[in-house]
């Protein structure tokens, strides 16, 4: 138990010390004046064959070129899986997918979300895997990456940028090198690179065993790297193919926080004071260590009704983990997981002990635990601007953040942001639970059934994509509900996000003076923390005392 | 508000003669991430390491393949070292298991079930050394692994069944022993496909 911890502790280390050189590197990545040699081709072949320009775009372009893209990718998608069937690469016969599951499968990779209501291994052609699925996977981390740095460059007062130039770059600058690598790191652990179909085999004991395999290693590195967390097969990385030991295990951890914690250093320097940057991550960091305590604590001491059964449980509450993980590595990838909103599992978070449990659907409730690349550390500044205007509220000063007044257009607008991600995940759960065709779906009695509906609600508007996967999702109900559900997770905050941002940018830079509230010290990371604590408290506590709290108080 | 309504009807403009625009980016960033991408990594990694790349398959004297490393198989006889809890029978065309909650009523008959089948068969290992891998599901249905101490606990059965001294078989599975990676990630384990392979090889 104790070299697990240590591995731990080191793991996390070597994460802390990526962030600031990563983050410096994406900052220069997006500064439009650095034409880096190595990419610079690169992109402007695309730039050519697509006959983009670079040109500034207003924050209603802007966010207009967002939706509009994305609309037309979610469409090719949506006809690729329908038709797979009858397209090239598809040697396993995969039959086309259902109209309401194809549209769910579609919205959900291009909201980063990556909830999957179908089984990789019979539901998706190897076509479909790779320009549908590994496509998505490249283009929904760039367009959120691409939102958060066009939004830190409103807050500090220049233009937003051009969006499909910052869309590129992500892609071709940052996530198609470091997936490259990884991918082939991968392989080299174990995992499959095919394109051969299911191989039988007989088995030792004289059995037949089906094994599918695919191209796995080049889905699994954008997978983690882009907060995917969309799984080639069913059960996602707790399979030994999509994350054969360790090492595996370590690198994967690693590529989920690697864009997500840097990201927090790339404000710093675009805004030209790293500590504005440094503040908030060290806030981050603090919640992350608290919820990953809770859950270690929680899953070593396991489940007490297996335990009263008498057998060796030193281990902890193995059910649904993996032996090469073990609880350590389960607990830590199941809050890295849900704090970075990638939704990888390596173990089935629907067996986690009742607090473990909490502590995933808390990383996604409040969604500021770095949260999702890109789409998280945007609600981060949000949850920021709104510590700042407490703070504001309680001395009765206008509101200041980096010199920008925060006035009534800009708090109503985030004030609708910050209620419709608990406006979607409680409203649609309270729809399901009315509905036969929402609780017919829930497989565990008891409290636990409210958690199971809570959480797939929840992974969908935080477009976290893991679930709590007994529940019976694969119908039109749940297809339709959750794709709703991610859509506006997603889009509603990138348009309210982008239009703060086009309405800072113009404003006036108010000089700092003795009485400005400063947002680069100790005392700001107090109220940051508090401010996400105290909101997302009284907003979820209820719902949460329900579900795992009242299952850990009956176990 | 003329510029106002002329921002506007930039915007419209902007939108209408960008979709083919659009239409192009998309595809062309569909070829690069979805098919250069993986075609590329593909080809790399069947020319440098086609062992990995094809799923680390395990092949017998013949050639055939008998199962792959990293895939856990199904042994019910008492011969061989038994394996995980599976609900999907280690049928590798899919993956799974069955999320119970912590509070399911399902899951605790079948752990009695386990704990029972196990008195039955190894009389001589008392339940309160039965470690917890060997009555609890999987997470994948797939796991090829179970922890060091559930395979020594296996050992007295295994020995009277086959008639192999335990000194042998203790041997056996230090064998097919995997540590910590580095000394500290994944936790200590044994493969126990390919440990019966190895007992398999012992008796004939």
């Amino acid at each position: 138990m104790i070299v697990s911890l240590l591995s731990i502790a080191i793991t996390l280390l070597i994460a802390l010390l990526l962030a600031k050189p990563v983050g410096i590197y994406l900052a220069n990545s997006f500064n439009y004046s650095n034409k880096n040699k190595l990419f610079y081709p690169f992109e402007n072949l695309i730039y050519s064959i697509s006959g983009m320009k670079n040109k500034n775009q207003s924050w209603k372009v802007y966010a207009s070129s967002v939706i509009v893209i994305n609309a037309i990718m979610i469409l090719l998608v949506y006809l690729i899986f329908r038709f797979q069937g009858s397209l090239p690469l598809n040697p396993s016969k995969i039959a086309n997918m259902d109209p309401s599951l194809a549209f769910n499968t579609a919205v959900s990779f291009m909201t980063n979300t990556n909830l999957q209501h179908y089984s990789g291994e019979s539901g998706l052609s190897y076509l479909s895997q790779m320009i549908g699925i590994l496509f998505m996977m490249f283009v929904a981390p760039a367009t959120a990456l691409a939102v958060a740095i066009a939004f830190i460059r409103g807050l500090s007062g220049k233009s937003l940028g051009n969006f499909f130039v910052d869309m590129v770059r992500g892609i071709i600058r940052v996530l198609l090198p470091i997936a490259f690598v990884t991918g082939l790191i991968f392989v080299a652990l174990g995992v499959p690179q095919t394109l051969d179909p299911t191989v039988t085999v007989t088995t030792v004991e004289g059995g037949k065993q089906n094994i599918a395999v695919g191209p796995v290693g080049s889905f699994l590195s954008i997978k983690e790297l882009g907060n995917n967390g969309g799984g080639f097969f069913g059960v996602n990385s707790a399979h030994p193919f999509e994350n054969p030991n360790g090492p595996s295990n370590f690198i994967q951890i690693l590529l989920m926080l690697l864009l997500p914690m840097a990201l927090p250093f790339t404000y710093g320097k675009m805004v030209g004071n790293p500590k504005q940057g440094r503040i908030l991550f060290v806030s981050m960091t603090m919640m992350f260590i608290m919820f990953l305590g809770i859950s270690l604590s929680a899953e070593y001491q396991g489940n007490q009704a297996i335990n009263a059964l008498g057998v060796q449980h030193d281990q902890g509450s193995m059910e649904g983990k993996e032996v090469r993980f073990g609880v350590a590595q389960s607990s830590l990838y199941s809050v890295v997981t849900t704090a970075s909103e990638t939704g990888a599992v390596n173990t089935m978070h629907d067996t986690l002990t009742p607090l473990g449990g909490l502590v995933t659907l808390s990383n996604m409730m409040l969604n500021t635990v770095y949260g999702g690349v890109g789409a998280g550390f945007v609600n981060v500044l949000m949850y920021a601007i709104i510590g700042v205007f407490l703070s504001g509220l309680m001395v009765g000063r206008t509101p200041e953040f980096l010199g920008k007044k925060i006035e009534g257009k800009e708090m109503k607008l985030i004030a609708a942001t910050l209620l419709i991600h608990p406006f979607l995940i409680l409203g649609a759960s309270a729809v399901a639970f009315f509905t036969p065709l929402g609780h017919e779906a829930i497989s565990n009695s008891g409290f636990h059934g409210i958690s199971q509906v809570i959480y797939e609600y929840t992974s969908s508007a935080a477009n976290n994509g893991s679930g709590f996967e007994g529940l019976g999702d694969a119908t039109n109900f749940w297809n339709i509900s959750t794709g709703i559900v991610m859509y506006l997770g997603r889009f509603f905050s990138i348009v309210t996000m982008l239009a703060v941002a086009g309405s800072l940018a113009v404003k006036r830079t108010v000089p700092e003076t003795i009485g400005t509230f400063r947002t680069d010290n100790g005392l700001f990371a107090g109220v940051f923390i508090g401010a996400v604590f105290i909101v997302g408290a009284l907003t979820f506590f209820p719902v949460l005392v329900l579900g795992p709290i009242a299952e850990y108080l009956t176990l | 508000m003329q510029s106002h309504s002329l921002n506007q009807h930039n915007e419209k403009v902007f939108i209408f003669n960008n979709i083919v625009k659009m239409l192009r980016l998309s595809l062309a960033l569909m070829v690069i991430c979805g098919l250069v991408y993986p075609v590329v990594v593909t080809g790399i990694a069947q020319v440098v390491m086609p062992n990995q790349a094809d799923g680390s398959l395990i092949y017998n004297e013949d050639k055939e393949v008998i199962g792959s490393e990293l895939i856990g198989q199904t042994f019910t006889k008492p011969e061989y070292f038994s394996g995980r809890v599976s609900s999907i029978e280690y049928d590798a065309a899919g993956s799974g298991s069955p999320n119970y909650a912590p509070s399911n009523e399902d899951m605790m008959k079948r752990m009695k079930e386990s704990i029972a089948a196990w008195e039955k068969a190894n009389p001589a290992v008392p339940v309160n050394e039965l470690p917890i891998d060997l009555i609890t599901n999987s997470g994948s249905g797939l796991d090829p692994h179970i922890t060091p101490e559930a395979a020594d606990v296996q050992v007295p059965r295994i020995a009277e069944a086959t008639g192999i001294n335990e000194e042998k078989l203790k041997k056996l599975i230090k064998e097919n022993t995997q540590g910590r990676e580095l000394g500290l990630f994944g936790e200590p384990r044994v493969n126990v496909l390919t440990l019966n392979i190895a007992l398999e090889k012992l008796l004939q």
